[in-house]
Protein backbone atom coordinates (compact mmCIF):
# COMPACT_ATOMS: atom_id res chain seq x y z
CA UNK A 1 0.00 0.00 0.00
CA UNK A 2 1.13 3.68 -0.74
CA UNK A 3 2.76 5.47 2.21
CA UNK A 4 1.37 9.05 0.38
CA UNK A 5 -1.55 8.68 -1.38
CA UNK A 6 -3.19 11.63 -3.44
CA UNK A 7 -6.20 11.49 -6.32
CA UNK A 8 -7.36 14.56 -8.31
CA UNK A 9 -5.54 17.31 -6.10
CA UNK A 10 -5.79 21.02 -7.76
CA UNK A 11 -4.70 23.66 -6.17
CA UNK A 12 -6.50 27.12 -6.89
CA UNK A 13 -4.93 30.40 -5.95
CA UNK A 14 -7.45 33.84 -5.70
CA UNK A 15 -5.60 36.48 -7.25
CA UNK A 16 -6.46 40.06 -7.86
CA UNK A 17 -6.99 39.11 -11.49
CA UNK A 18 -9.30 36.03 -11.01
CA UNK A 19 -8.24 32.44 -9.96
CA UNK A 20 -5.13 30.83 -10.86
CA UNK A 21 -4.50 26.95 -11.11
CA UNK A 22 -1.46 26.40 -10.19
CA UNK A 23 -2.32 22.69 -9.90
CA UNK A 24 -4.25 20.93 -12.22
CA UNK A 25 -5.67 17.32 -11.02
CA UNK A 26 -2.22 15.81 -10.28
CA UNK A 27 -2.17 12.33 -8.58
CA UNK A 28 1.08 11.26 -6.77
CA UNK A 29 1.10 8.51 -4.70
CA UNK A 30 4.85 7.32 -3.04
CA UNK A 31 5.70 3.80 -1.41
CA UNK A 32 7.70 2.79 1.80
CA UNK A 33 10.98 3.56 1.55
CA UNK A 34 10.70 4.92 -2.74
CA UNK A 35 12.52 7.56 -3.74
CA UNK A 36 10.13 9.63 -6.12
CA UNK A 37 11.12 12.66 -8.17
CA UNK A 38 8.75 15.09 -9.50
CA UNK A 39 10.15 17.41 -12.37
CA UNK A 40 9.24 20.39 -13.81
CA UNK A 41 10.40 23.47 -14.61
CA UNK A 42 9.23 26.58 -13.40
CA UNK A 43 5.85 27.72 -12.58
CA UNK A 44 4.76 24.07 -13.37
CA UNK A 45 3.42 24.11 -9.88
CA UNK A 46 6.09 20.92 -8.27
CA UNK A 47 6.22 22.39 -5.35
CA UNK A 48 2.81 23.64 -4.75
CA UNK A 49 1.23 20.12 -4.61
CA UNK A 50 3.56 19.21 -1.83
CA UNK A 51 3.22 22.87 0.31
CA UNK A 52 -0.75 21.39 -0.25
CA UNK A 53 0.58 17.86 1.37
CA UNK A 54 2.04 19.79 4.35
CA UNK A 55 -0.47 22.67 4.84
CA UNK A 56 2.17 25.36 4.30
CA UNK A 57 0.03 27.05 1.49
CA UNK A 58 -1.17 30.61 2.57
CA UNK A 59 -5.31 31.11 2.82
CA UNK A 60 -5.68 32.17 -0.50
CA UNK A 61 -5.34 28.95 -1.61
CA UNK A 62 -8.15 26.47 -2.49
CA UNK A 63 -6.94 23.32 -2.11
CA UNK A 64 -9.61 20.18 -3.04
CA UNK A 65 -8.59 16.53 -3.70
CA UNK A 66 -10.80 13.25 -4.24
CA UNK A 67 -8.27 11.67 -1.59
CA UNK A 68 -5.23 12.92 0.53
CA UNK A 69 -4.51 9.84 2.54
CA UNK A 70 -1.04 9.21 4.39
CA UNK A 71 -1.14 5.79 5.94
CA UNK A 72 -4.53 5.44 5.50
CA UNK A 73 -5.18 8.54 7.48
CA UNK A 74 -7.04 11.00 5.56
CA UNK A 75 -5.14 14.31 5.77
CA UNK A 76 -7.11 16.63 4.23
CA UNK A 77 -9.97 17.22 7.02
CA UNK A 78 -7.50 16.96 10.20
CA UNK A 79 -7.61 18.94 12.70
CA UNK A 80 -4.30 21.38 13.63
CA UNK A 81 -3.60 19.35 16.36
CA UNK A 82 -3.85 16.39 14.44
CA UNK A 83 -2.01 17.49 11.86
CA UNK A 84 0.97 18.67 13.79
CA UNK A 85 1.60 14.93 15.41
CA UNK A 86 2.40 13.94 12.01
CA UNK A 87 4.04 16.49 9.87
CA UNK A 88 7.36 17.86 11.33
CA UNK A 89 7.65 14.08 12.51
CA UNK A 90 6.17 11.74 10.30
CA UNK A 91 6.80 13.65 7.17
CA UNK A 92 9.27 16.22 7.09
CA UNK A 93 10.59 18.86 4.84
CA UNK A 94 13.60 20.30 3.56
CA UNK A 95 14.11 23.70 1.35
CA UNK A 96 16.43 25.02 -1.28
CA UNK A 97 17.82 27.87 0.19
CA UNK A 98 19.27 26.08 3.81
CA UNK A 99 20.60 29.36 4.84
CA UNK A 100 17.17 31.28 4.44
CA UNK A 101 15.87 28.26 6.12
CA UNK A 102 17.83 28.78 9.52
CA UNK A 103 17.01 31.46 11.81
CA UNK A 104 20.29 33.77 11.66
CA UNK A 105 19.49 34.98 15.85
CA UNK A 106 20.33 31.88 17.32
CA UNK A 107 22.89 28.46 16.93
CA UNK A 108 22.16 25.99 14.59
CA UNK A 109 22.72 23.75 17.86
CA UNK A 110 20.04 25.46 19.45
CA UNK A 111 17.64 25.51 16.56
CA UNK A 112 17.95 21.48 16.30
CA UNK A 113 17.94 20.80 19.77
CA UNK A 114 14.03 22.72 20.11
CA UNK A 115 13.11 20.43 17.15
CA UNK A 116 14.10 17.06 19.66
CA UNK A 117 12.46 19.14 22.68
CA UNK A 118 9.06 20.79 21.58
CA UNK A 119 8.72 17.52 19.02
CA UNK A 120 9.91 14.71 20.81
CA UNK A 121 9.47 16.17 24.54
CA UNK A 122 13.41 15.79 25.13
CA UNK A 123 15.32 17.12 28.26
CA UNK A 124 17.95 19.55 27.13
CA UNK A 125 20.60 17.38 28.04
CA UNK A 126 18.96 14.42 26.27
CA UNK A 127 18.07 16.92 23.13
CA UNK A 128 22.25 18.02 22.81
CA UNK A 129 23.19 14.20 22.86
CA UNK A 130 20.68 13.32 19.97
CA UNK A 131 22.09 16.55 18.23
CA UNK A 132 25.31 15.85 18.71
CA UNK A 133 24.22 11.99 17.04
CA UNK A 134 22.32 12.96 14.30
CA UNK A 135 25.01 15.69 13.09
CA UNK A 136 27.20 13.18 13.16
CA UNK A 137 25.37 10.95 11.13
CA UNK A 138 25.11 13.72 8.21
CA UNK A 139 28.80 14.60 8.67
CA UNK A 140 29.28 17.67 9.91
CA UNK A 141 32.83 17.97 10.93
CA UNK A 142 33.70 19.03 14.29
CA UNK A 143 30.08 18.60 15.42
CA UNK A 144 30.98 19.65 19.12
CA UNK A 145 32.20 22.95 17.68
CA UNK A 146 29.55 23.26 15.30
CA UNK A 147 26.62 22.93 17.29
CA UNK A 148 27.72 26.05 18.94
CA UNK A 149 27.63 27.67 15.25
CA UNK A 150 25.49 30.56 13.85
CA UNK A 151 24.63 29.82 10.65
CA UNK A 152 26.32 32.45 8.76
CA UNK A 153 29.64 30.75 10.28
CA UNK A 154 28.57 27.83 8.21
CA UNK A 155 28.70 27.12 4.71
CA UNK A 156 25.84 26.43 2.26
CA UNK A 157 26.36 22.23 2.21
CA UNK A 158 26.89 22.52 5.96
CA UNK A 159 23.72 24.56 6.33
CA UNK A 160 21.62 21.67 4.17
CA UNK A 161 23.29 19.07 6.17
CA UNK A 162 21.44 20.62 9.61
CA UNK A 163 18.37 21.61 7.92
CA UNK A 164 18.52 17.27 6.78
CA UNK A 165 19.89 16.58 10.54
CA UNK A 166 16.54 18.25 11.35
CA UNK A 167 14.51 16.91 9.21
CA UNK A 168 15.52 13.39 10.44
CA UNK A 169 15.50 14.02 13.48
CA UNK A 170 12.08 12.45 14.39
CA UNK A 171 12.94 9.24 12.38
CA UNK A 172 10.18 10.49 9.68
CA UNK A 173 8.70 7.76 7.22
CA UNK A 174 8.69 10.23 4.49
CA UNK A 175 11.11 13.02 3.83
CA UNK A 176 10.11 15.97 1.03
CA UNK A 177 13.36 17.75 -0.39
CA UNK A 178 11.96 20.60 -2.40
CA UNK A 179 15.30 21.68 -4.85
CA UNK A 180 17.58 20.68 -1.55
CA UNK A 181 20.86 20.98 -4.25
CA UNK A 182 19.94 24.03 -6.00
CA UNK A 183 21.63 26.55 -4.43
CA UNK A 184 24.85 24.61 -4.13
CA UNK A 185 27.93 23.91 -6.07
CA UNK A 186 28.23 20.37 -8.01
CA UNK A 187 30.78 18.69 -5.95
CA UNK A 188 28.60 19.95 -3.17
CA UNK A 189 25.59 19.29 -4.62
CA UNK A 190 27.19 15.45 -5.14
CA UNK A 191 28.03 15.27 -1.19
CA UNK A 192 24.74 16.38 -0.42
CA UNK A 193 22.42 13.51 -2.67
CA UNK A 194 25.22 10.88 -1.66
CA UNK A 195 23.92 11.67 2.15
CA UNK A 196 20.26 11.79 0.88
CA UNK A 197 20.19 8.57 -0.23
CA UNK A 198 22.26 6.70 2.16
CA UNK A 199 19.82 8.47 4.66
CA UNK A 200 17.21 7.32 2.68
CA UNK A 201 18.58 3.37 2.61
CA UNK A 202 19.68 3.28 5.96
CA UNK A 203 16.54 4.67 7.24
CA UNK A 204 14.05 3.05 4.86
CA UNK A 205 12.19 6.53 4.39
CA UNK A 206 10.54 7.25 1.48
CA UNK A 207 11.86 10.39 -0.34
CA UNK A 208 10.05 12.65 -2.32
CA UNK A 209 12.60 14.80 -4.46
CA UNK A 210 11.05 18.07 -6.41
CA UNK A 211 13.97 19.25 -8.78
CA UNK A 212 14.23 20.77 -12.53
CA UNK A 213 17.63 19.16 -12.76
CA UNK A 214 17.41 15.85 -14.84
CA UNK A 215 21.04 15.11 -13.66
CA UNK A 216 20.04 15.22 -10.28
CA UNK A 217 16.80 12.83 -11.09
CA UNK A 218 18.90 10.15 -12.94
CA UNK A 219 21.25 9.84 -10.06
CA UNK A 220 18.74 9.41 -7.51
CA UNK A 221 15.36 8.61 -8.64
CA UNK A 222 13.54 5.28 -8.60
CA UNK A 223 10.27 6.63 -9.90
CA UNK A 224 9.43 9.92 -11.83
CA UNK A 225 6.96 12.17 -12.52
CA UNK A 226 6.99 15.12 -14.82
CA UNK A 227 4.57 18.05 -14.37
CA UNK A 228 3.76 20.71 -16.84
CA UNK A 229 1.77 23.51 -16.19
CA UNK A 230 0.35 21.89 -13.12
CA UNK A 231 -0.55 18.97 -15.07
CA UNK A 232 0.91 16.01 -14.99
CA UNK A 233 2.94 14.84 -18.17
CA UNK A 234 4.15 11.80 -17.50
CA UNK A 235 4.92 8.94 -14.85
CA UNK A 236 7.61 6.18 -15.25
CA UNK A 237 10.21 4.54 -13.38
CA UNK A 238 13.23 5.96 -13.87
CA UNK A 239 15.10 3.92 -16.54
CA UNK A 240 12.08 3.78 -19.08
CA UNK A 241 11.89 7.67 -18.86
CA UNK A 242 15.48 7.92 -20.44
CA UNK A 243 15.46 5.15 -22.34
CA UNK A 244 12.08 5.67 -23.67
CA UNK A 245 10.34 8.57 -22.85
CA UNK A 246 6.74 8.82 -23.70
CA UNK A 247 5.22 12.15 -23.82
CA UNK A 248 6.60 14.92 -26.43
CA UNK A 249 7.13 17.07 -23.26
CA UNK A 250 9.48 14.90 -21.57
CA UNK A 251 11.06 14.29 -24.80
CA UNK A 252 11.44 17.71 -25.37
CA UNK A 253 13.09 18.63 -22.05
CA UNK A 254 15.67 15.68 -22.19
CA UNK A 255 16.87 16.94 -25.95
CA UNK A 256 17.42 20.29 -24.33
CA UNK A 257 19.95 18.84 -22.14
CA UNK A 258 23.01 20.65 -23.31
CA UNK A 259 24.76 17.07 -22.98
CA UNK A 260 22.63 15.13 -25.29
CA UNK A 261 23.04 18.24 -28.48
CA UNK A 262 23.21 16.21 -31.62
CA UNK A 263 25.13 18.84 -33.95
CA UNK A 264 25.18 22.80 -33.20
CA UNK A 265 22.13 23.77 -32.37
CA UNK A 266 19.93 22.54 -29.13
CA UNK A 267 16.30 21.62 -29.35
CA UNK A 268 14.01 23.58 -27.53
CA UNK A 269 10.72 22.87 -25.94
CA UNK A 270 8.66 25.32 -28.36
CA UNK A 271 10.17 23.65 -31.01
CA UNK A 272 9.13 20.49 -30.31
CA UNK A 273 5.82 21.40 -29.67
CA UNK A 274 5.68 23.34 -33.54
CA UNK A 275 6.47 20.45 -34.68
CA UNK A 276 3.91 17.61 -33.06
CA UNK A 277 1.06 20.33 -33.84
CA UNK A 278 2.29 19.67 -37.67
CA UNK A 279 1.90 16.33 -37.13
CA UNK B 1 46.02 35.33 -35.80
CA UNK B 2 45.24 38.11 -33.09
CA UNK B 3 44.34 38.07 -29.33
CA UNK B 4 41.00 39.49 -28.63
CA UNK B 5 41.28 39.84 -25.55
CA UNK B 6 44.75 38.38 -23.46
CA UNK B 7 45.58 38.25 -19.79
CA UNK B 8 49.27 38.04 -18.51
CA UNK B 9 49.82 36.94 -14.83
CA UNK B 10 46.21 39.07 -13.52
CA UNK B 11 46.01 39.17 -10.18
CA UNK B 12 43.09 40.85 -7.62
CA UNK B 13 43.22 41.76 -4.23
CA UNK B 14 39.76 42.52 -2.25
CA UNK B 15 40.42 44.56 0.62
CA UNK B 16 38.58 43.34 3.83
CA UNK B 17 38.11 45.82 6.35
CA UNK B 18 38.16 45.23 9.96
CA UNK B 19 35.34 45.06 12.18
CA UNK B 20 34.84 45.27 15.94
CA UNK B 21 37.06 42.57 16.68
CA UNK B 22 38.85 41.38 13.35
CA UNK B 23 41.50 42.99 11.66
CA UNK B 24 41.44 44.78 8.42
CA UNK B 25 42.98 42.20 5.54
CA UNK B 26 43.27 41.26 1.93
CA UNK B 27 42.02 38.39 0.34
CA UNK B 28 43.68 37.18 -3.00
CA UNK B 29 41.27 36.44 -5.13
CA UNK B 30 43.04 35.83 -8.40
CA UNK B 31 46.72 34.48 -8.12
CA UNK B 32 48.23 35.18 -11.78
CA UNK B 33 46.07 34.21 -14.49
CA UNK B 34 46.48 33.80 -17.68
CA UNK B 35 44.42 33.21 -20.85
CA UNK B 36 44.24 34.36 -24.65
CA UNK B 37 41.42 34.41 -26.92
CA UNK B 38 41.04 34.07 -30.53
CA UNK B 39 38.60 36.49 -32.46
CA UNK B 40 35.26 34.41 -32.75
CA UNK B 41 36.00 31.45 -30.18
CA UNK B 42 34.87 30.75 -27.08
CA UNK B 43 36.74 30.82 -23.66
CA UNK B 44 34.40 28.75 -20.85
CA UNK B 45 35.60 29.73 -17.36
CA UNK B 46 34.62 27.18 -14.83
CA UNK B 47 34.90 27.06 -11.33
CA UNK B 48 32.40 26.86 -8.25
CA UNK B 49 31.51 29.45 -6.04
CA UNK B 50 34.58 31.96 -4.16
CA UNK B 51 36.95 30.54 -7.09
CA UNK B 52 37.20 34.02 -8.12
CA UNK B 53 35.82 33.42 -11.79
CA UNK B 54 33.33 36.20 -11.61
CA UNK B 55 36.38 38.39 -10.58
CA UNK B 56 38.15 37.26 -13.32
CA UNK B 57 34.72 37.69 -15.71
CA UNK B 58 34.62 42.04 -13.93
CA UNK B 59 38.42 42.51 -14.79
CA UNK B 60 38.21 41.31 -18.45
CA UNK B 61 34.71 43.51 -18.85
CA UNK B 62 36.84 46.46 -17.51
CA UNK B 63 34.89 47.22 -14.57
CA UNK B 64 37.56 45.81 -11.97
CA UNK B 65 41.18 47.61 -12.59
CA UNK B 66 42.83 44.31 -11.25
CA UNK B 67 45.98 44.41 -8.56
CA UNK B 68 48.28 42.86 -10.80
CA UNK B 69 48.98 41.61 -13.93
CA UNK B 70 48.76 43.10 -18.14
CA UNK B 71 45.35 42.88 -19.94
CA UNK B 72 45.32 43.59 -23.58
CA UNK B 73 42.21 44.11 -26.05
CA UNK B 74 43.15 43.55 -29.44
CA UNK B 75 46.40 43.82 -28.78
CA UNK B 76 46.09 47.01 -27.10
CA UNK B 77 47.72 47.03 -23.39
CA UNK B 78 44.27 48.31 -21.15
CA UNK B 79 45.23 49.80 -17.69
CA UNK B 80 42.10 51.16 -16.28
CA UNK B 81 43.87 52.26 -13.28
CA UNK B 82 45.81 54.76 -15.21
CA UNK B 83 43.74 55.71 -17.73
CA UNK B 84 39.79 55.97 -17.48
CA UNK B 85 38.98 53.63 -20.79
CA UNK B 86 37.26 56.07 -23.65
CA UNK B 87 33.91 55.18 -25.49
CA UNK B 88 36.02 53.59 -28.10
CA UNK B 89 37.55 50.87 -25.69
CA UNK B 90 33.79 50.73 -23.51
CA UNK B 91 32.45 49.89 -26.94
CA UNK B 92 34.47 46.99 -27.37
CA UNK B 93 33.86 45.11 -24.41
CA UNK B 94 30.58 44.74 -23.16
CA UNK B 95 29.08 42.12 -20.47
CA UNK B 96 26.09 40.28 -19.40
CA UNK B 97 25.41 39.40 -15.93
CA UNK B 98 23.86 36.37 -14.28
CA UNK B 99 20.07 37.56 -12.93
CA UNK B 100 18.17 39.03 -15.89
CA UNK B 101 15.73 40.39 -12.73
CA UNK B 102 18.69 42.58 -10.89
CA UNK B 103 20.39 43.67 -14.39
CA UNK B 104 17.73 45.85 -16.46
CA UNK B 105 16.35 48.66 -14.69
CA UNK B 106 12.39 48.21 -13.29
CA UNK B 107 11.18 52.08 -14.86
CA UNK B 108 13.30 52.24 -17.81
CA UNK B 109 11.78 50.50 -21.02
CA UNK B 110 13.16 48.55 -23.49
CA UNK B 111 13.45 50.90 -26.05
CA UNK B 112 15.85 53.31 -23.63
CA UNK B 113 17.49 50.10 -21.99
CA UNK B 114 18.72 49.37 -25.76
CA UNK B 115 19.94 53.27 -26.74
CA UNK B 116 21.32 54.19 -23.99
CA UNK B 117 24.74 52.80 -24.61
CA UNK B 118 24.48 54.87 -27.83
CA UNK B 119 23.24 57.73 -26.06
CA UNK B 120 26.14 57.76 -23.90
CA UNK B 121 29.07 56.73 -26.06
CA UNK B 122 28.18 57.57 -29.83
CA UNK B 123 27.00 60.50 -31.88
CA UNK B 124 24.57 58.49 -33.33
CA UNK B 125 21.39 61.11 -33.99
CA UNK B 126 18.28 59.81 -31.53
CA UNK B 127 16.16 59.00 -35.15
CA UNK B 128 19.10 55.92 -36.15
CA UNK B 129 19.34 55.01 -32.49
CA UNK B 130 15.88 54.33 -32.31
CA UNK B 131 16.26 52.06 -35.69
CA UNK B 132 19.04 50.62 -34.14
CA UNK B 133 17.54 49.41 -31.08
CA UNK B 134 14.38 47.64 -33.25
CA UNK B 135 16.43 46.51 -35.66
CA UNK B 136 18.52 44.65 -32.63
CA UNK B 137 15.09 43.58 -30.85
CA UNK B 138 14.59 41.67 -34.08
CA UNK B 139 17.97 40.31 -33.93
CA UNK B 140 17.36 38.74 -30.43
CA UNK B 141 13.88 37.30 -30.82
CA UNK B 142 11.70 40.04 -29.89
CA UNK B 143 9.20 41.83 -31.23
CA UNK B 144 9.10 45.76 -32.51
CA UNK B 145 6.27 46.32 -30.24
CA UNK B 146 8.15 45.32 -27.12
CA UNK B 147 10.16 48.53 -27.35
CA UNK B 148 7.87 50.46 -25.00
CA UNK B 149 6.92 47.73 -22.64
CA UNK B 150 9.10 47.77 -18.99
CA UNK B 151 11.24 44.52 -18.00
CA UNK B 152 8.58 43.34 -15.50
CA UNK B 153 6.41 42.61 -18.90
CA UNK B 154 9.26 40.01 -19.72
CA UNK B 155 9.69 36.23 -18.65
CA UNK B 156 13.36 35.62 -17.79
CA UNK B 157 14.45 34.03 -21.33
CA UNK B 158 13.21 37.29 -22.63
CA UNK B 159 15.00 39.76 -19.82
CA UNK B 160 18.09 37.52 -20.99
CA UNK B 161 17.56 39.00 -24.73
CA UNK B 162 17.04 42.13 -23.67
CA UNK B 163 20.53 42.35 -21.46
CA UNK B 164 21.93 40.46 -24.70
CA UNK B 165 20.94 43.22 -27.46
CA UNK B 166 21.87 45.81 -25.23
CA UNK B 167 25.33 44.18 -24.58
CA UNK B 168 25.70 43.96 -28.41
CA UNK B 169 24.05 47.67 -29.15
CA UNK B 170 27.91 49.03 -29.51
CA UNK B 171 28.93 46.37 -31.95
CA UNK B 172 31.33 44.94 -29.67
CA UNK B 173 34.35 42.62 -30.09
CA UNK B 174 34.64 40.61 -26.85
CA UNK B 175 31.56 39.83 -24.78
CA UNK B 176 31.79 38.83 -21.18
CA UNK B 177 29.05 36.56 -19.90
CA UNK B 178 28.64 35.67 -16.41
CA UNK B 179 26.54 32.69 -16.17
CA UNK B 180 24.15 33.84 -18.63
CA UNK B 181 22.20 30.85 -18.66
CA UNK B 182 21.81 29.59 -14.94
CA UNK B 183 18.73 31.23 -13.92
CA UNK B 184 16.63 30.12 -16.69
CA UNK B 185 14.80 27.02 -16.97
CA UNK B 186 16.05 23.69 -19.45
CA UNK B 187 13.93 24.52 -22.16
CA UNK B 188 14.85 28.38 -21.98
CA UNK B 189 18.49 27.63 -21.75
CA UNK B 190 18.67 26.16 -24.92
CA UNK B 191 16.93 29.10 -26.37
CA UNK B 192 19.39 31.68 -25.39
CA UNK B 193 22.30 29.16 -25.85
CA UNK B 194 21.31 28.79 -29.54
CA UNK B 195 20.73 32.66 -30.03
CA UNK B 196 24.13 33.12 -28.20
CA UNK B 197 25.31 30.22 -30.83
CA UNK B 198 23.85 32.66 -34.27
CA UNK B 199 24.83 35.86 -33.09
CA UNK B 200 28.38 34.38 -32.23
CA UNK B 201 28.44 33.12 -36.25
CA UNK B 202 26.77 36.30 -37.51
CA UNK B 203 29.31 39.38 -35.66
CA UNK B 204 32.22 37.20 -35.55
CA UNK B 205 31.89 37.94 -31.82
CA UNK B 206 34.15 37.06 -29.21
CA UNK B 207 32.82 35.15 -25.73
CA UNK B 208 34.41 34.95 -22.08
CA UNK B 209 31.57 32.56 -21.16
CA UNK B 210 31.65 32.03 -17.03
CA UNK B 211 29.65 29.06 -15.96
CA UNK B 212 29.58 26.51 -13.49
CA UNK B 213 27.83 23.85 -15.39
CA UNK B 214 30.00 21.70 -17.49
CA UNK B 215 27.34 20.29 -19.70
CA UNK B 216 26.75 24.17 -21.10
CA UNK B 217 30.68 24.27 -21.27
CA UNK B 218 31.01 21.54 -22.92
CA UNK B 219 28.32 22.51 -25.72
CA UNK B 220 29.49 26.68 -26.34
CA UNK B 221 33.05 26.39 -25.21
CA UNK B 222 35.99 26.05 -27.65
CA UNK B 223 38.76 26.58 -25.04
CA UNK B 224 38.26 25.98 -21.07
CA UNK B 225 39.68 27.23 -18.50
CA UNK B 226 39.13 25.21 -15.05
CA UNK B 227 39.79 27.49 -11.84
CA UNK B 228 39.73 27.05 -8.38
CA UNK B 229 40.81 28.99 -5.33
CA UNK B 230 42.09 31.60 -7.84
CA UNK B 231 44.39 29.54 -10.28
CA UNK B 232 43.87 28.58 -13.05
CA UNK B 233 44.31 24.43 -12.47
CA UNK B 234 43.51 23.58 -16.07
CA UNK B 235 43.71 24.95 -19.76
CA UNK B 236 43.06 24.01 -22.37
CA UNK B 237 40.48 22.80 -26.15
CA UNK B 238 37.17 21.30 -25.25
CA UNK B 239 38.45 18.52 -26.05
CA UNK B 240 41.50 18.04 -24.16
CA UNK B 241 39.93 19.37 -20.97
CA UNK B 242 36.98 17.02 -21.36
CA UNK B 243 38.43 13.92 -23.31
CA UNK B 244 41.95 14.08 -20.43
CA UNK B 245 41.39 15.83 -17.48
CA UNK B 246 44.92 16.25 -15.81
CA UNK B 247 44.67 18.14 -12.57
CA UNK B 248 42.98 16.60 -9.58
CA UNK B 249 40.23 19.24 -9.03
CA UNK B 250 38.73 18.88 -12.88
CA UNK B 251 38.29 15.25 -12.27
CA UNK B 252 36.71 16.06 -9.00
CA UNK B 253 34.24 18.55 -10.88
CA UNK B 254 33.51 15.59 -13.57
CA UNK B 255 32.50 12.96 -11.40
CA UNK B 256 30.81 15.17 -9.61
CA UNK B 257 28.54 15.97 -11.96
CA UNK B 258 25.43 14.23 -13.05
CA UNK B 259 24.88 12.01 -16.30
CA UNK B 260 21.97 11.69 -16.90
CA UNK B 261 23.66 8.56 -19.39
CA UNK B 262 20.83 5.57 -19.90
CA UNK B 263 23.94 2.66 -18.84
CA UNK B 264 24.91 4.59 -15.37
CA UNK B 265 21.02 4.71 -14.60
CA UNK B 266 20.28 1.09 -15.81
CA UNK B 267 23.74 0.58 -13.09
CA UNK B 268 22.76 2.41 -10.23
CA UNK B 269 18.95 0.99 -10.45
CA UNK B 270 20.69 -2.70 -10.59
CA UNK B 271 22.81 -1.68 -7.34
CA UNK B 272 19.79 -0.37 -5.29
CA UNK B 273 17.59 -3.43 -6.47
CA UNK B 274 20.46 -5.65 -5.28
CA UNK B 275 20.64 -3.50 -2.17
CA UNK B 276 17.29 -4.08 -1.45
CA UNK B 277 17.18 -7.85 -1.86
CA UNK B 278 19.91 -8.25 0.55
CA UNK B 279 18.28 -6.22 3.43
CA UNK B 280 15.37 -8.48 3.14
Amino acid sequence: MALLNIRNLTVKFATATGSFTAVDGIDVSVDKGEVLAIVGESGSGKSVSMLAVMGLLPDTATITADEMTYDGQDISNMTAVQRRKLIGREITMIFQEPVASLNPSFTTGFQIEEVLRLNLGMSRREAHARALELYRAVGIPEPEEKLKAYPHQMSGGQCQRVMIAMAIASNPRLLIADEPTTALDVTIQKQILDLLMKLQEDYGMALILITHDMGVVAETADRVVVQYKGKKMEEADVLSLFENPQHPYTRALLSALPENATGDRLPTVSDFFTQEAAR
Amino acid sequence: MTAVVEGKAIVQDYHVPGGMFARARSVRALKGVDFRVEKGKTLAIVGESGSGKSTLARVIALIDAPTGGELRIEGKPVDIRAHRPGPDMRSKVQMVFQNPYGSLNPRQKIGNVLMEPLAINTNVPAAEQRERAEAMLAKVGLQPEHFNRYPHMFSGGQRQRIAIARALMLNPSLLVLDEPVSALDLSVQAQVLNLLADLQDEFGLTYVFVSHDLSVVRYIADEVMVISKGEAVEQGTREEVFANPTHPYTRQLFAATPVTDVAAIRTRVERRRLARAGVQ
